[in-house]
């Protein structure tokens, strides 16, 4: 048993287990979820969150943390509402814009020597600023492929859950997997050894800003394609959402240990939270403490695995 | 020569003068008519941020991932109870601080308690305990709007000798919350806590005591401030402390205390505070919309902590 089970495995166990007996109690309250467009529905919205969770765990691999996030997204849904539904070039050109934007963030923060908390608050306005410059009142309308892609119904699973399943596979390839992945997750854990080896930390950390910017831009444009318009405020609470999902799904605000299947994982819990609560018919005066309430009880419960954990590996 | 170049190096001075800067660029922009009402503006609402901005200093003193996402439910919760409880009755005013502190208090003890026993990183302990608070915000509060106590509504919004009364309350307290940084050996405390955690738990420092009151006292503060900012705007409502999660944040960073902990200044909070409202009220005077307003506060942030934040590399 011991030998099966790294210490990986049992980070990934809780926010798995986590997640199943949440889906099995909303089974229970609600049968009729428990069908093709009964998942689709609970699981619509996790797919802009497991991108942006996924944006911020890059971050959160390099020690740093983004508070951006949530303008982020905001901004980017307003991009993908206005100049890539009407002229998609100049949609292109801001998003790519966007993406150098965040890597020159990391260089800066890189070069400078500086926290990354407070150069991405400082983010946040600018995004907020640019957002509500864009669309000053909510509106738009999605890119008519974006809307084909996220309400196509593919047989037997539906898109929410296919999607979910690529940003895992995916993200796992590129942290976990690929030779970039491992410097990113070097850089986190030691980056003074990582350099030693001969890599270059600022190239790394521009690169990795870069990919959580795609991987946002990804979250913002999804979003769209399910709300069809987009406002300036559409996304504010993903910050704190993509934070709590990561640290949810196993991650570690420093040292580089992330779990992007944990992520995922951590984003579908969030978002079934939410469903849970409504099902439970809980007054809407209690809906976001109970969601406080959830997050409590599973990072206690993490605790007591990683007690009993540490306890079978003294005996 | 030599004081000028000994000012320099004081991490708080650069706040100020960024203030100051920015405060001549208005004034000269009105042409000088509206120089006290600018000034005693800035003070007021700075004095709100100067509150929140020493709790979370002290907090961010404690080191790395040390945060208090809280602070705007406590403020919420704070403002909304004690003036349901006060019920317009001007002899309950001191009563109803007691119960807004003591909210502070609890809110505070739940954080830590989250923080110690589950082990939780402190972002996540003060996020979920904050959903958990303004839960109970919206649940006491269910969408009224009550007035304060006239007395202390028109304590908060009056002036005393040209100074605004909540800037005098902010003062003491700031003075207080320098004394207890620098000449307490709870104040040495949380900066060795802040620089090596472990060094500090070797020195035979009371760690875990220390952190608790830290987390106390920066929820009191909030509460505090929620209490004095629901009297000052005639009434508490659900969002009233929103815009000051990221605030207080700023203000201490931009005012000169290491991200990294370990090292704190009060009166660049004071400068930072400050400099955070004149800047909004400069675009403003200049006719600036809401957009270019956020991209330009955004981006005086980031100035800033570029030019301020090279002094020392060896920190993050």
């Amino acid at each position: 048993m011991k030998k099966v089970l790294s210490s990986d495995t049992i980070r990934l166990l809780i926010p798995a287990l986590s997640l199943t007996v949440l889906l099995i109690s909303v089974f229970y309250l609600q049968p009729r979820a428990m069908s093709y467009v009964g998942l689709n529905l609970l699981f619509n919205l996790a797919v802009p969150i497991a991108l942006a969770t996924i944006a911020q765990m890059l971050i959160m691999t390099v020690n740093d943390l983004d508070l951006s996030m949530g303008t982020f997204v905001s901004f980017v849904a307003c991009v993908a509402a206005t100049f890539l539904e009407a002229t998609p070039v100049i949609g292109v050109l801001v998003l790519a814009a966007a993406i150098a934007t965040y890597a020159a963030l990391g260089v800066l923060i890189h070069v400078r020597n500086l926290p990354s908390i407070v150069v991405t608050l400082g983010m946040s306005f600018v995004w907020g600023g640019l957002a509500v410059l864009i669309l000053p009142a909510p509106g738009g309308e999605a890119p008519g492929w974006v809307r084909a892609v996220m309400i196509s119904r593919p047989p037997f699973v539906p898109m929410a859950i296919i999607a979910c399943v690529i940003i895992a596979v995916v993200s796992h390839f590129v942290i976990m997997r690929s030779s970039f992945g491992v410097i990113l997750r070097g850089v986190g854990g030691n980056a003074r050894s990582v350099e030693r080896a001969g890599w270059s930390i600022l190239g790394a950390r521009a690169t990795t800003y870069a990919l959580a910017a795609f991987f946002a831009i990804l979250a913002g444009i999804s979003l769209v394609g399910l709300t069809t318009s987009a406002d300036a405020n559409i996304a504010l609470r993903y910050t704190l959402l993509s934070i709590a999902g990561v640290i949810l799904g196993g991650g570690e605000f420093t040292g580089g240990r992330v779990s992007p299947v944990g992520a995922v994982i951590g984003a579908l819990t969030l978002t079934l939270a939410g469903s849970f609560l409504s099902f439970l018919r809980i007054s809407p005066d209690w809906q976001i403490g109970a969601q406080g309430a959830i997050l409590i009880v599973v990072l206690g419960l993490r605790l007591l695995l990683n007690r009993l954990e540490n306890r079978g590996k003294r005996s | 020569m030599n004081i000028l170049a000994s000012l320099s190096r004081k991490p708080w001075i650069w706040s100020f003068v960024a203030a100051f800067v920015v405060w001549i660029a208005t004034i000269l922009f009105t042409g000088g008519a509206s120089t006290i009402g600018l000034s005693q503006a800035a003070l007021t609402f700075a004095a709100f941020s100067i509150l929140v901005g020493i709790g979370q200093m002290f907090v961010i003193t404690l080191g790395p991932g040390n945060i208090d996402l809280c602070v705007p439910a406590t403020m919420t919760l704070a403002g909304t109870v004690a003036l349901k409880f006060m019920q317009v009755d001007n002899s309950l005013i001191l009563p109803g601080l007691v119960v807004a502190i003591a909210i502070g208090v609890a809110v505070g003890m739940g954080n830590y308690a989250l923080i110690k026993l589950l082990q939780i990183p402190p972002i996540i302990a003060t996020l979920s305990m904050s959903f958990i608070v303004q839960s109970t915000a919206i649940w006491t509060n269910r969408g009224l709007r009550i007035k304060p106590p006239e007395a202390l509504a028109k304590f908060t919004t009056e002036t005393t000798v040209g100074i605004p009364n909540v800037a005098l309350v902010a003062l003491i307290l700031s003075v207080l919350a320098f004394i207890l940084l620098q000449k307490t050996i709870y104040g040495r405390w949380i900066a060795a806590i802040g620089q090596s955690i472990r060094a500090a738990r070797m020195a035979g420092i009371p760690v875990d005591g220390t952190r608790f009151i830290t987390y106390v006292l920066c929820s009191a503060l909030a509460a505090i401030c929620g209490y004095l900012l629901a009297s000052f705007s005639g009434g508490a409502a659900l969002n009233m402390g929103s815009e000051y999660l990221l605030m207080s944040i700023a203000v201490v960073v931009i005012g000169g205390t290491a991200v990294a902990g370990g090292n704190s200044n009060v009166a660049g909070i004071w400068g930072a505070s400050l400099f955070m409202f004149l800047v909004v009220s400069m675009l403003n005077t200049y006719g600036a919309g809401a957009g270019i307003r956020l991209i330009m506060t955004g981006v005086i942030i980031i100035a800033v902590i570029v030019v301020a934040g090279g002094r020392n590399p060896n920190q993050r």
